[in-house]
């Protein structure tokens, strides 16, 4: 899923200081899985933005609203009439929400109220890690199943590097694991590390985001 | 003897003489002279000196410049280039431009993380690794092809380097990376800081086993302590270094103005040891910002002079 956290309420207040209304819109998506950007977290935000302007004398409006998905044109349409006097709108989506919304209200001011941090999952409860980083082309076949792209400090596609130490990245102070050394190990058990004897050739990166913005066709959806 | 680039280390490493690199890192600033007078305590004390690249992360004048210095200096230069900072576009170009200056040995690394040096919040490339490095490099000189297979008009002549730790994890698997950047065109390696010297010995036995050093010379890398504390920083903050309490020992049994000289007497004692080591084809000597300090242990070594060659 996308992984998204919260942004400071302070940023947020500063982003909508001259509005007296707006509207915080959720995302029953990946957001509301990762606790940031569900329901209950419109709830919340739209709660302490009140508060926060209530002890500052400047009374704000909010409404609350939690989309379907955020990254479907259709499901931002519900917004229209939440919208219509609205001084903008505050998404708690990925960041792909916001845009959809800045798409579909072209007058209407749009903020985003997480940070879209990595495309993972969770670890443990509260705890979420990167996994990809949507290069386009994936070659964790390679690699035991693992990937260097996402998951290596430097994206080594022949490491580990000599920052590895018990397992762990030098990046990070112990609290990132060498995803080399977990390659290592995973393609010892399974008898295949001759896999690594050889140099990895070149990543063809044309397919991730260097080759310009993206977009998947699929023909036969389309007819 | 075919050479490759025929650089003074090709030759002197090919004539089966034992090789000194120095190592010599360019300012955090545009002062050349400063450079100037580093470099000029290694002029005849080693055979190439090694220029490193924005070493740390940390932004400093750039190797090319610095190598072209060396060069005006009548000393030969070894470029390090990492691939942290720059794409295959920017990497093959530097690569072809150090060629036309006249470098002709090249020390191809990943980099330190950029998080560790003073711009943590740069966006990082990491288009290439220091293995495709080689890989691009050896192309456009033994093939005359650039990795997109555009055809190079005058290739450049380089004697390919590449750098290892045996001090990482996994450690078996280190011989193994060994191997794979021999695979890729490495040509000689240069060692980080050895201050584990059984763990040395283990992984030289095994890079001798795998035949890896008949392929490939290994410097053995030699940093000398100025002080304890300099060995208890190393021991504790830089990731991979393992350092022996009993060089920790060693300089604390001394007082204090005498801890260089006793890290220097450690210095010169290992690189003794190291060259009795099988395998082990010569010495990168990194005193790090301690370049005056470098001819004496060399010559206490028993280095100095330096062989001639053609």
């Amino acid at each position: 899923m996308v992984v998204a956290e919260s942004k400071p309420v302070s940023e947020i207040l500063e982003m909508i200081k001259d509005c007296k209304k707006v509207v915080v819109a959720g995302c029953k998506g990946c957001v509301t899985v990762c606790n940031s950007g569900g329901e209950k977290e419109v709830g919340i935000l739209a709660s302490e933005l009140r508060l926060a302007r209530k002890v500052a004398g400047t009374d704000l409006e909010v409404l609350e609203y939690t989309c379907e998905r955020q990254c479907d044109p259709e499901y931002i349409e519900p917004l229209d009439d939440l919208v219509k006097d609205a001084d903008a709108v505050v998404s708690i989506a990925c960041s792909v929400g916001p845009q959809y919304i800045a798409a579909r209200y072209p007058f209407l001011p749009v903020f985003p109220g997480l940070n879209t941090v990595f495309i993972g999952g969770a670890a443990e409860h509260g705890v979420w890690k990167e996994y990809c980083q949507a290069c386009g082309q994936c070659i964790i076949g390679d690699f035991g199943g693992l990937c260097p792209v996402a998951r290596c400090a430097k994206s080594l596609m022949n490491g580990p590097c000599g920052g590895s130490s018990g397992g762990k990245c030098e990046v990070g102070k112990g609290t990132i694991d060498c995803i080399w050394h977990l390659i290592y190990e995973r393609l010892k058990n399974l008898g295949q590390l001759s896999r690594l004897e050889n140099p990895w050739g070149f990543k063809n990166w044309s397919t991730s985001r260097d080759g310009g913005p993206r977009t998947m066709i699929r023909e036969e959806l389309r007819k | 003897m075919t050479l490759t680039a025929g650089s003074k280390l090709e030759k002197i490493l090919k004539s089966g003489q034992k090789a000194v690199t120095c190592e010599c890192g360019p300012p955090r600033g545009a002062d050349a002279e400063h450079f100037r007078h580093k470099a000029s305590f290694l002029k005849d004390v080693a055979d190439a000196v090694n220029v490193t690249d924005n070493q740390t992360a940390v932004v400093r004048f750039c190797s090319l410049a610095a190598c072209r210095i060396l060069l005006d200096m009548g000393i030969e230069p070894v470029m390090q280039m990492v691939t942290r900072d720059m794409n295959r576009i920017a990497l093959q170009s530097n690569v072809l431009g150090a060629a036309a200056l006249g470098i002709k040995n090249l020390l191809c690394l990943t980099g330190d993380h950029n998080s560790f040096g003073d711009h943590p919040q740069a966006k990082n490339v990491h288009d290439l690794d220091s293995v495709q490095l080689l890989a691009a490099v050896r192309g456009m000189r033994d093939d005359g092809r650039m990795i997109s297979g555009t055809e190079v008009v005058g290739r450049p002549q380089m004697f390919l380097g590449a750098a290892v730790n045996p001090f990482a994890d996994p450690f078996e698997f280190r011989v193994v990376r060994m191997a794979k950047k021999v695979k890729a065109g490495a040509q000689f390696v240069q060692t980080q800081c050895i201050y584990d010297m059984e763990r040395f010995a283990k992984f030289m036995q095994m890079a001798n086993d795998m035949g890896l050093t008949e392929q490939c010379y290994v410097l053995a890398g030699v940093t000398p302590f100025k002080s304890v504390g300099m060995a208890n920083y190393m021991k504790k903050f830089v990731p991979g270094m393992l350092v022996p309490d009993s060089y920790i020992q060693r300089l604390k049994g001394v007082p204090k103005e005498k801890q260089a000289e006793e890290g220097i007497k450690i210095a010169v004692e290992q690189i003794q040891q190291l060259l009795e080591m099988k395998g082990v084809a010569g010495i990168h000597l990194m005193a790090i910002e301690w370049e005056e300090r470098a001819p004496e242990i060399l010559k206490a070594a028993g280095l100095v002079p330096r062989p001639q060659v053609d």
